[in-house]
């Protein structure tokens, strides 16, 4: 079947009318998590996870979907608002977005963050559909050594690359693994961590380590800080644009999303890193230079379709290869595995049907989030009045919930106690979350995919470089890991410019643009700036 | 001396502090403007902000009235915070908007001005926007 039939299957298939109410429940809360920061799509993804057990694999990834691309937009909204980012990956967007605000300016940043947002999803969603069944022909020819290869590459780069300590992001990855390994090992039938306590023998829940480290730590860190001097936030009508607006905002789009897909889609991209390269390039590029860090609409415009890139972007190595990039497709991964669904190349010819309505859905759920942006953005900012302790407690309460219904355990509660403390522990010494969880979820695979290399070369070592694309893999992971020596080397030799090129984006806005004041729990992967910052 | 003075950015909170500074005049006491939050939302539109306390300042000085603004964010209810600020200062009189409420809201919600009018050991006066 080509891609354009499987496509209209897939339509059909989310478009009937159960299937478009999970596609607007999901759109409604990702937008409402979106908005208030501190929640975000991974945690909420987490915490339905048990709740949708019940449904159609096809229904829960639908309303998963609208949860992840309404995460993108509602982002946005506090961003431009509060000048408090809602989600990390709109960071960016609080600098010119929160100036335009102030300026009066609100409705045309919101107007354009949405439809820049809209227009992002899409390309970015086609893009998915065109490029997915592409890797998979690729991918399906690679063998166990490259897969190991491959996935070894994804966790070294999103612990690498991404967060600002690279130690603290090793200490992650290395809990992730650890708390993988706990269970029964499926070849040798032995008995890892589990500490003589037989509920371990069938390993921690997936379920209940995402519940416990994304809304029991989230929840715990906040009532630790709960009280702060609240905001103000800038009241707004409906969103709108001028015509000099749409001719000022289109170009950012298209050149957002340029950067916003591919960096999605490559294991160490995330959301972050497109939006900062996308702001820095409006402001080389723009005819108002004057305008730049007063509110010019470019910067704006460009990160909030990158963003939205980005998040479509992440989506293809999730479906075509089974590897999550970031928190939310990592927990989606776990969905998958725990409705049976096995995730990698075979995906689509397994599970077609469910890949394309859930692609197909996520161009439903795009126009949806356009439809009930545009004119509700001002509700959606109420949102931010709710008394935190009200919603904590509620997040609190699913978790439980969630936790003790997947296997209806008491000794899950205890887990989800221990590994919540865990999670509060790692937001306050400035661990990201983000290693431990793809930890938690790759860990098993990759042992699985070495194990099986060396049982084909009998426990030959060389076989892990066997394949030529195992090898350029590792030549990049080589790199990764030796750049900050190759990087002190290289500055060595030669005179330091005078603008270095920031090894972190959020690092440097924090640093640079004291406007930004962002919240301790806004942005999950940053904690460490935070930290720096709350301390004086 | 010291007059206590509830204040929220609304009608109602700007007429008590309209009359809470006709009292001072007359009294020539020293006026304590309380606005508080409890600080658990991200967004609290009763807590001002830098340019309208700016305002008031302003307002006060040209007015010649000695004056403390605070602005607590403790975690308590804005009728502890004035009850609090009231007795630390041995406050004569306490000051308050009033506004309409439904009995329903005022059953789930309830009352901030109610409290003061029953708890405070001494006078409040109670004002209601034009």
């Amino acid at each position: 079947m080509d891609v354009w039939s499987s496509l209209m299957d897939g339509f059909a298939t989310a478009l009937t009318p159960m299937n478009l109410l999970y596609a607007m429940i999901g759109v409604l809360l990702g937008t409402a998590v979106g908005v208030l920061p501190g929640l975000g799509p991974a945690m909420t993804v987490a915490l339905l996870l048990p709740v949708t057990a019940a449904l159609e694999p096809t229904s829960a990834f639908i309303m998963f979907a609208g949860i992840y691309y309404g995460g993108m937009y509602g982002g946005s909204t506090t961003s431009i608002l509060l000048n408090t980012p809602g989600e990390s990956s709109s960071v960016v967007t609080a600098i010119e977005g929160n100036k335009m605000a102030k300026a009066g300016r609100a409705a045309q940043a919101l107007a354009t963050a949405a439809i820049g947002s809209f227009i992002a999803g899409t390309i970015g969603t086609a893009l998915l559909a065109g490029l997915a069944p592409l890797v998979v022909q690729f991918a399906v020819s690679l063998g166990a050594p490259s897969y190991f290869a491959i996935m070894i590459l994804a966790l070294l780069a999103v612990t690498a690359v991404l967060g600002s300590s690279r130690l603290r992001g090793f200490a992650s990855l290395g809990l992730g693994l650890a708390i993988g390994l706990v269970g029964i090992d499926s070849v040798t039938g032995q008995r890892r961590l589990t500490f003589g306590q037989p509920m371990l023998a069938d390993g921690l829940d997936i379920v209940v380590v995402a519940v416990a480290i994304f809304a029991v730590g989230e929840a715990l860190w906040v009532a630790a800080h709960l009280r702060r001097s609240p905001l103000h936030i800038i009241p707004v009508g409906r969103p709108w644009m001028g015509k000099k607006d749409w001719a000022r905002s289109w170009k950012p789009w298209l050149r957002g999303t340029a950067f916003g897909f591919p960096f999605g889609a490559l294991p160490a991209g995330g959301a972050e890193i497109p939006t900062f390269l996308s702001y820095v390039t409006e402001k080389r590029l723009t005819k108002h230079p004057e305008e730049f860090g007063k509110g010019a609409i470019e910067g704006v415009a460009g990160p909030e379709a990158a963003n939205n890139a980005a998040a479509a972007g992440t989506l293809t190595p999730m479906l075509a290869l089974g590897l999550p990039t970031n928190a939310t497709a990592a927990v989606m991964l776990a969905a998958f595995t725990s409705y049976g669904i096995q995730p990698g190349p075979q995906l689509f010819s397994s599970q077609g049907p469910l890949v394309w309505a859930l692609i197909a859905s996520l161009f439903i759920g795009n126009l949806l989030l356009l439809l009930i942006n545009l004119p509700l953005a001002p509700l959606w900012a109420k949102l931010l009045q709710l008394p935190r302790p009200y919603l904590y407690a509620g997040i609190l309460f699913f978790a439980t919930l969630g936790a003790y219904s997947v296997n209806l355990q008491a000794f899950d509660l205890v887990i989800l106690l221990v590994l919540g403390a865990l999670g509060f522990m790692m937001r306050r010494f400035g661990l990201p979350v983000l290693p431990l969880i793809l930890g938690v979820i790759l860990g098993p695979r990759i042992e699985g995919q070495l194990r099986r290399t060396l049982q084909l070369f009998a426990g030959d070592p060389a076989g892990l470089w066997s394949e030529p694309i195992a090898v350029v893999v590792y030549i990049i992971v080589a790199i990764v890991i030796l750049w900050p020596l190759l990087f002190k080397l290289v500055r060595r030799n030669r005179p330091v410019p005078a603008s270095v090129v920031p090894a972190h984006p959020s690092e440097v806005l924090l640093g640079e643009d004291d406007a930004i004041q962002a919240d301790q729990n806004s942005t999950r992967i940053h904690h460490n700036s935070h930290h720096n910052k709350e301390k004086p | 001396m010291t007059i206590v003075v509830g204040y929220v950015p609304t009608p109602e909170g700007e007429a008590a502090l309209t009359q809470a500074i006709a009292e001072a005049k007359k009294s020539n006491d020293t006026l304590l403007v309380i606005n508080s939050s409890k600080g658990d939302a991200l967004v609290d539109n009763r807590y001002a902000q830098e340019p309208e306390i700016q305002t008031i300042e302003e307002r006060l000085a040209l007015q010649g009235i000695q004056h403390i603004i605070k602005q607590p964010v403790r975690g308590h209810d804005a009728a502890a915070e004035v009850l609090d600020a009231a007795d630390e200062h041995n406050a004569e009189l306490i000051v308050i908007g009033l506004r309409r409420r439904s009995p329903v809201g005022k059953l789930i919600m309830g009352s901030v001005s109610q409290r003061i009018l029953l708890e405070a050991d001494c006078p409040v006066l109670a004002v209601k926007a034009d």
